[in-house]
């Protein structure tokens, strides 16, 4: 059929800059540039250009700019060009419009609507390059009351305490399984995780059997409901274990990961057949109630000998604090709130773009809710979803976050670009890809690096932003929402956040 | 902690009032490699906690007496450093999840199961002699399963395999809704011998979504019982073999006579595509 779709981007090229090297061409894996022999002249074909950049920033002459495409139908504030091109894309294949990445409509982003306080006379303000500053975080289930033993000079603690993982940033990668991400991607958050002390999400395609030992501990796995890769060694190595219910990006639908992204490793990872689709179901089928979710949270802590803490994933949605407090009252030990912003490898764009909540209202929510019924204590809670940078992750933090999950600012460390189009499998950068030619450009010593510079430097800011506040330990501001003041938000808003405005 | 759980109402769920392995160390007793456990009035995670000991103490064959719907009952077993599996005998009725992420060990159970048997077992075997309830054999991956009486709903649903490790499910009688939804692997047999002459298979909605693995079925079974993602084959010859040695198995668990089993009509249900919803999506 005649497509009548308009190209999204324009592919410039400057020919007295052009020194026809063909690098574009060849780190092109959509085929846009072209080398004519007989003509010695490069051809750009702008068509299937996603915008992905990976050709501008390789061109060694900067002969290259590639911007959104000025060509546009009658501007019209309702049917978008957006809008248009998807419904012209589904009347030529009648299929269902999918995306990658998380939600990009301009929904309010609250974080921009939050700012922190600082000290001024009435306390001092701390200096962290010169004082300790305490950013170690410890995920999981705390006692109602700790009891301590006094015998001489010994002091014991007699309470039953429940595991707790540390972390020593309270910023954790995001569940992104290889399968949907490249192996290098993979193990690029794992090195840095290890090296960092924190902790990346193996999310549900399993973790291959030689990172196990080298990098268990710094894994949260996945329990979900494909069950992908699950069996009691995988369970065991890690440092949590996570049931996936849902994700920010697709609440309520389950995930296909086509049968063509299956390869041998892969499908070995996954424990499925290679080329077989790995469809996970949208619920998971042993759990239809709370009391169902208590079972497998049970069952995961009996498999585990109960030394793991079991955490809970949910997308943010409507009645999101009733339900993490029946996650709680499941036996949860951690509860992870993932928003209408989260990322994602593929999912119908229909639904990235309008199921579920924000999650700075999610979250203080589900902490308020918590709080009021005694049980906070009993969980540490994760945030997730479009999570930025640093001050992002504070304003977390003080609406009642314990850490937060980063997924898409951890793949634009490694070089995503945000393009979209994760679930073609053509990823430009490696990331999100199986094909060799593309995964050799990850550079898992090099992206690790990225990460861990990524962490080291909003570690440093947290730290700073601490310090302004007069506060030494990250846990002082947990929940605080006395240092956050609303900006340009509405009495309902600043209601459910439980912010006052600025200068309140 | 007494004070804040009546004020706000939380429940430990499984775990208040466990008691220490101390305190329940008279339920155990450990002959060399036989050990016997008496479980009234236990509770899930005590009942583990006597067969992790038991297991670590050197007993290879473990008894417990008087479970009455304990839940997981073999899930603690992962014990790389163990040599040797371990066989447990459950008298009478377990509870949920019944071997859930089972390490390749053996649970006999004198009685019936509950629902969730072998969830997402790993390797070993389960046997039942009795029936058992819904989601039997959920994301099972390894090991095999025999239930003598008939299944609940979902039943093995999005069971899966890979690389030779094969799970395998024999249920002598019939089987509700949803049987096999998912199915991504391995091989399923109903044998449906609790069925009146001319009474058809319960189950609707029969292999909705398969996409792996395959069904054998004995007995009748009307089309419109079938998800659209099965079709409907005869028997191979190694189709026959594969019945004989599973069928076989099943016999001489419940003293059965398989030859006579095997004399059923048998069709065999396999998915129609691995990648049933492969054409959904605009690219």
């Amino acid at each position: 059929m005649f497509s009548h779709l308009l190209p999204e981007f324009l592919v410039e090229r400057r020919s007295d800059r052009c020194i026809k090297c063909r690098v574009c061409e060849r780190q092109c894996p959509n085929g846009v540039h072209h080398y004519d022999t007989e003509l010695d002249l490069m051809f750009s074909d702008e068509s299937p250009c996603v915008g992905c950049q990976r050709c501008v920033v390789f061109c060694p002459t900067n002969a290259l700019s590639v911007y959104p495409h000025p060509t546009t139908y009658r501007p019209n504030a309702s049917w978008t060009r957006e809008k248009l091109q998807d419904l012209k894309k589904q009347a030529e294949t009648g299929g269902v419009i999918l995306t990658g990445s998380g939600n990009d409509k301009p929904y309010r982003i609250y974080w921009d609507h939050l700012v922190l306080n600082a000290s001024q006379v009435t306390n001092p303000s701390i200096d962290p390059l010169r004082e300790p500053m305490e950013l170690r975080t410890y995920l999981g289930r705390k006692p109602d009351t700790l009891e301590v033993e006094v015998c001489g000079d010994k002091v014991s603690i007699t309470s039953r305490l429940s595991p707790n993982v540390p972390v020593e940033t309270p910023i954790l990668f995001s569940a992104m399984s290889y399968g949907a991400i490249s192996y290098q991607a993979f193990v690029s958050l794992a090195m840095a995780a290890k090296e960092f002390g924190t902790l990346f999400n193996t999310g549900e395609g399993g973790l291959p059997r030689e990172m196990r030992e080298k990098f268990g501990q710094n894994a949260v796995v996945q329990c979900a409901s494909g069950r992908f890769g699950v069996d009691p060694e995988y369970l065991n190595s890690a440092a949590v274990v996570e049931i996936k219910i849902g994700q920010g990006a697709k609440p309520g639908i389950g995930g296909h990961l086509p049968g063509e992204k299956v390869a041998a490793n892969i499908a070995l990872t996954r424990m499925i057949p290679e080329g077989t689709d790995a469809l996970s179901p949208a619920p998971q089928h042993d759990i239809y109630s709370i009391e169902d979710l208590s079972m497998l949270i049970y069952a995961l802590k009996e498999a585990t000998n109960y030394e793991k803490p079991v955490s809970v994933k949910i997308a943010a949605v409507h009645n999101v604090a009733a339900i993490a407090s029946g996650i709680v009252r499941a036996g949860a030990d951690i509860v992870a709130i993932d928003g209408l912003r989260g990322g994602t490898g593929a999912a119908p764009k229909a639904i990235r773009d309008n199921v579920g909540i924000p999650i700075e209202l999610a979250l203080a929510a589900v902490d308020r809710r918590l709080r009021e019924e005694g049980i906070r204590h009993k969980c540490s809670i994760i945030a997730a979803s479009g999570i930025r940078c640093s001050a992002d992750v504070v304003k977390a933090i003080a609406l009642g976050a314990d850490a937060v999950y980063i997924g898409s600012a951890a793949l634009v460390a490694m070089g995503c670009t945000l393009c979209q189009k994760c679930y073609t499998g053509k990823c430009a950068w490696g990331i999100c890809t199986q094909d060799p030619y593309l995964t050799r450009r990850l550079n898992p010593e090099i992206a690790s690096q990225r990460l861990v510079n990524l962490l080291r430097g909003w570690s440093h800011e947290i730290k700073e932003m601490l310090g302004g506040m007069g506060i030494n330990a990250i846990e002082s501001l947990r929940g605080n929402r006395e240092h956050l003041r609303g900006v340009g938000l509405e009495g309902w808003e600043l209601d459910v956040l439980g912010v006052k405005g600025a200068g309140e | 902690m007494a004070v804040s759980c009546a004020r706000y109402g939380l429940r430990e769920m499984f775990l208040g009032g466990v008691r220490s392995l101390d305190e329940l160390r008279s339920r155990l007793s450990i002959d060399g490699q036989e050990a016997e456990i008496d479980a009234r009035d236990l509770v899930h995670k005590e009942i583990n906690d006597l067969v992790r000991e038991a297991a670590l103490a050197g007993a290879r064959k473990i008894t417990l007496l008087n479970v009455c719907g304990q839940r997981y009952i073999g899930t603690r077993l992962f014990l790389p450093q163990q040599d040797g599996k371990i066989e447990i005998h459950v008298y009478s009725t377990p509870g949920n999840d019944l071997g859930a992420f089972l390490a390749g060990h053996r649970i006999v159970v004198h009685g019936n199961a509950q629902d969730g048997v072998g969830n997402t077992m790993d390797d070993g075997e389960i046997v039942v002699h009795g029936r058992a309830g819904d989601i039997v054999a959920m994301a099972m991956r390894g090991g095999r399963i025999f239930i003598r009486d008939s299944v609940g709903y979902r039943a093995a649903i999005h069971m899966k395999e890979y690389t030779g490790k094969v799970p395998v499910l024999v249920i002598g009688g019939t089987a509700q809704d949803f049987f096999g939804e998912y199915m991504a692997g391995g091989i399923v047999i109903l044998l449906g011998l609790n069925l009146k002459p001319g009474e058809r298979h319960h189950a609707h909605y029969i292999g909705t979504g398969m996409h792996g693995g395959v069904i054998y079925l004995r007995g009748e079974v009307a089309p419109h019982q079938l998800g659209k993602e099965v079709g409907v084959l005869e028997l191979d010859d190694k189709d026959r073999r594969l019945l004989h040695q599973y069928v076989g198995e099943f016999a001489r668990h419940f003293n059965l006579n398989a030859e006579s089993i095997l004399d059923g009509r048998f069709v065999k249900l396999m998915p129609v595509s691995k990648r049933p919803y492969g054409r959904i999506y605009a690219y």
